[in-house]
């Protein structure tokens, strides 16, 4: 087993009004021709990860080499070999989507015959051939992000770092992104993504870590970590608080989880869905207890953090200085998802 | 896509982190490239363009038409060949703010991000921004003289006086942008950035010899308005467009004070803009 990419205890202080400890002793390796996925919410410290991984940042302590080369100590031999595509569409909004390929490749130092073909080919390949010559102003949000990544491989870059490379796309972009990514892993290429998205990570990567205050608190195949967090997160609303208290030691007895009980609603994690819930219901009817909802879901990054570290991730953690663009200072609540699921106050529950 | 892994083929055909030479060459080429997307981004907002043109002309109007019977020119000379000379100046100093501007919507859009990880050459950011201002700032010129000679411009002193003149302003306004460029990178965005230029350029442009007479300004003002940059190369200009005796100092006097000026800036401002450039995070 070859290995790609490497980190080695690397530490990152932001300091500024608040410090924040971005990287606090992260390591993680990735095997060649594989994807490696960076799970974890705003100010994880996934982004200030991938930019000292890709020679933009210098690390405060620690290395970091790709395919064997320290990327501070050759960093210019490292440009060369990677390419970087990310949230936040690197592209420039004037030009036209080949303008914008061809200047990458020709900032890659590539012979223009070459960039002039690539660009033929990457339009194609990302399905904008059409639109190719349109300046970016009139491309949509999964256009420009298909461009951005179609420039990261002008150069035909052997290892491919993508920073939330779908956050804010609508599904069906997401899956046509998500396609194009396999191909490329098929291709041979070796690719680090960071995402808040289990579902994305669960597709995409043969293996996960997960971060959280700049710390790796998990590391594992996507089905070894569902399988330590359960298949379905299985949730019910009541109309009192004591029903719902009743309904959490009937829950409990479903499986190995313990359920978690919040005002009217419980949630509780099983490896089997349908049967969890048909077992769910008659006991609660046994006990004469009404609910007033009843849902199953897939578990999301939310439910892997409650899992993992017993609390919630924290809602647009201010003062992050890494996930974000480096001036733009975007927030997200990244646990819309969880929320549209389970309507009650996230907090600390366990 | 079975070709990834095949390596694309370099210009140099050499490995990269190669000799001076081909750094050398990268260097030109990288400032090329960039220089190539700033002037296509200027012709793609044409709107941009018109209005850019337009405030330059106002300005001639609006001093020539307006203010300009109010204001008496020593020796004689018709205000318009007066103030010519300082529109020039003002229009390109006044123009080195998109500068700061561009290179702060850069940071903010995370194009300098993506530069940052590729092999470019690191400087070529801000030569390729600052040369991009030079090609601009030569049709700017061209079309202030257009619109100069319209008003009743008539430069004396002949075709290679009036040429030394625009070189004179195009090197002043390349030195201004290496300092807006040290504006908009440490600006935490464009709108910022514009607000961070206007406190130095205001009092550039306007305590200065561009549009009066500074012996009609009080005289705790007169020394500061005499001798900083922006005035001192309006003089400059002044002196090699019309004639020297309405400037109270010989060309060359003011000349050789243009040139110390934007030296100066130069020595100064384009390794702050570098290290702003390296450190910002």
């Amino acid at each position: 087993m070859t290995i790609a990419i490497e980190a080695e205890n690397l530490e990152k202080t932001f300091k500024g009004k608040r410090q924040v400890r971005a990287l606090d002793g992260v390591s993680f390796a990735v095997e060649e021709g594989t994807v490696f996925g960076l799970l974890g919410p705003n100010g994880s410290g996934k982004t200030t990860a991938v930019r000292v991984l890709t020679t933009i940042l210098r690390p405060d302590g620690g290395t970091a080499r790709v395919l064997g080369n320290d990327v501070q100590k050759k960093a210019g031999l490292v440009r060369t070999i990677i390419g970087l595509a990310g949230q936040y569409a690197a592209v420039d909004e004037n030009l036209t989507g080949r303008e914008n390929i061809q200047m990458v490749g020709n900032l890659n130092h590539l012979e223009r015959s070459f960039v002039a073909q690539r660009a033929v080919e990457l339009l194609r390949q990302f399905d904008l051939t059409d639109a190719g010559d349109r300046p970016l102003k009139t491309y949509s949000g999964g256009m420009r992000r298909r461009l951005d990544l179609a420039a990261a491989l002008v150069a035909r870059p052997t290892v491919l770092f993508l920073d939330e490379p779908t956050t804010g796309l609508d599904p069906q972009s997401r899956n046509d992104l998500w396609e194009v990514i396999e191909q490329l892993v098929d291709g041979g290429t070796t690719v680090l993504l960071t995402t808040q998205y289990l579902e994305e990570a669960d597709r995409l990567a043969s293996r996960l870590a997960v971060l959280d205050h700049g710390r790796v608190i998990a590391e594992g195949t996507p089905a070894s970590m569902k399988a330590d967090l359960g298949a379905t997160v299985l949730e019910v609303g009541l109309s009192t608080i004591e029903d719902a208290r009743r309904t959490g030691a009937i829950l409990d007895a479903l499986g190995p989880h313990t359920p978690l009980v919040n005002g009217t609603f419980v949630e509780v994690t099983v490896d089997n869905g349908p049967q969890a819930a048909m077992l769910a219901l008659r006991n609660l009817d046994g006990e004469s207890i009404q609910p007033t909802t009843f849902n199953l879901r897939e578990p999301s990054l939310d439910d892997v953090f409650l899992s993992l570290t017993g609390h919630r991730t924290e809602e647009d953690e201010e003062g992050t200085a890494d996930d974000g663009p480096p001036d733009g200072k975007r927030r997200r609540r990244w646990t819309r998802r969880a929320e549209q699921a389970l309507p009650v106050a996230t907090g600390e529950l366990a | 896509m079975t070709t990834t892994a095949i390596a694309a083929p370099t210009v140099s055909g050499a490995p990269h982190g190669g000799g001076i030479l081909t750094r050398a060459r990268w260097v030109v080429s990288d400032t090329l490239t960039l220089t190539r997307r700033n002037l296509l981004a200027i012709t793609r907002i044409p709107e941009a363009l018109f209005f850019s043109t337009v405030q330059p002309i106002m300005f001639v109007l609006l001093f020539r038409y307006v203010f300009g019977g109010a204001i008496a020119v020593p020796g004689g000379l018709p205000y318009v060949d007066y103030l010519m000379p300082g529109i020039f100046v003002q229009t390109v100093a006044f123009g080195a703010v998109s500068t700061s501007i561009g290179l702060a919507e850069d940071l903010q859009k995370g194009l300098i991000e993506r530069f940052r990880a590729l092999p470019m050459s690191r400087g070529a950011v801000l030569t390729g921004r600052t040369t991009a201002d030079v090609v601009r700032n030569v049709f700017v010129v061209i079309i202030i003289t257009a619109v100069g000679l319209a008003v009743g411009f008539r430069p004396t002193t002949g075709a290679l006086s009036y040429t030394a003149a625009i070189l004179l302003i195009l090197l002043f306004a390349y030195a201004l942008s290496w300092g807006f460029a040290v504006i908009g990178l440490s600006a935490p965005n464009s709108e910022t950035a514009q607000v961070m230029s206007f406190p130095i350029l205001f009092p550039l442009t306007f305590i200065s010899a561009a549009f009066v007479p500074v012996h009609s300004m009080p005289s705790w003002l007169q020394g500061f308005a005499t001798y900083q940059p922006v005035s001192v190369t309006v003089s400059a200009c002044r002196a090699l467009m019309v004639g020297a005796q309405v400037t109270g100092h010989s060309t060359w006097f003011w000349t050789s004070r243009s040139l110390v000026w934007s030296v100066l800036f130069l020595i100064v401002l384009i390794p702050l803009a570098i290290h702003r450039y390296r450190t910002r995070t």
